[in-house]
């Protein structure tokens, strides 16, 4: 791989049950390419991790996966509300998705935990009312 | 011991079973799907008694190598078809889940 390749996907807001196609799309791809099945399983979980997120809290957004010789870069945008207290997002256990979320099996507050968990690098830049980009990176 | 394998005691029943010969290593046990995707491993079977159609997707990111439905939970046909779709192996029992690690853990 001497050049980079750069997938990019929408993620749609209103279908929660549709989310996760981006990851799952990425998973092939990679596998495609050839990849070790941990550093594929990192990203994807990662990367679905953000799409819920966007979804749940954010209305949908987008999402970039570069890879590169030696490293992958997950970027993930959206225009939703921000978040208030990045450390506090980042703590296992808190959340603040809606019950009807709950109840699907998410919002444990184990989202971004799980993203910083998978990747070798990640950054949030949020904004309230603005939005959120988040960029993790995992080393090849 | 393979999906199939575990598939052919009587405790457990077949909903879904694309990718047959996928190897268990070991058992994961869980119901909150972001706890699931960062504590499983590759190659678990993951027993639960979630059956949105979150819990497809979560199967096939995290790789575990089957979803076991505990406690005589049952799937919708759209899930199912979307589970086949994906390649995801889906077992039942009506085992509590306490008893079907137990089970498992027996058998690996």
């Amino acid at each position: 791989m001497s050049e980079e390749l750069i997938f990019h996907f929408q993620v749609d807001g209103d279908d929660f049950t549709s989310a996760g196609q981006a990851s799952i799309q990425i998973k092939k791809n990679l596998r495609r390419l050839g990849l070790d099945p941990e550093t594929i399983r990192r990203v994807s979980i990662a990367m679905y991790e953000g799409e819920i997120n966007m979804v749940i809290h954010a209305g949908g957004g987008e999402a970039d996966v570069k890879v590169c010789e030696s490293y992958i870069e997950i970027i993930l945008k959206d225009n939703g509300p921000g978040i208030k207290n990045i450390e506090q997002a980042m703590q296992e256990g808190f959340s603040t998705a809606p019950d009807q979320i709950r109840s699907l099996g998410f919002g444990a507050g184990m989202g971004l935990p799980n993203m910083k968990r998978y990747t070798d690098d990640m950054k949030i830049e949020s904004e309230l009312g603005k939005g959120t980009i988040v960029t993790m990176r995992v080393n090849i | 011991m393979t999906v199939y394998e575990l598939s052919q005691n009587s405790q457990f029943n077949v909903l879904t079973l694309p990718e047959p010969e996928r190897e268990i290593n070991g058992a994961y046990v869980g119901d909150l799907l972001s706890w699931v995707m960062g504590r499983a491993q590759a190659d678990n079977v993951w027993i639960t008694i979630m059956s949105n159609i979150n819990v497809i997707a979560v199967a096939s990111l995290s790789d575990v190598s089957c979803v076991l439905l505990a406690e005589d939970v049952t799937l919708d046909n759209d899930v199912l078809a979307t589970a086949k779709e994906k390649g995801i192996n889906i077992l039942s029992t009506s085992l509590a889940i306490f008893e079907a690690a137990v089970k498992i853990s027996g058998m690996i």
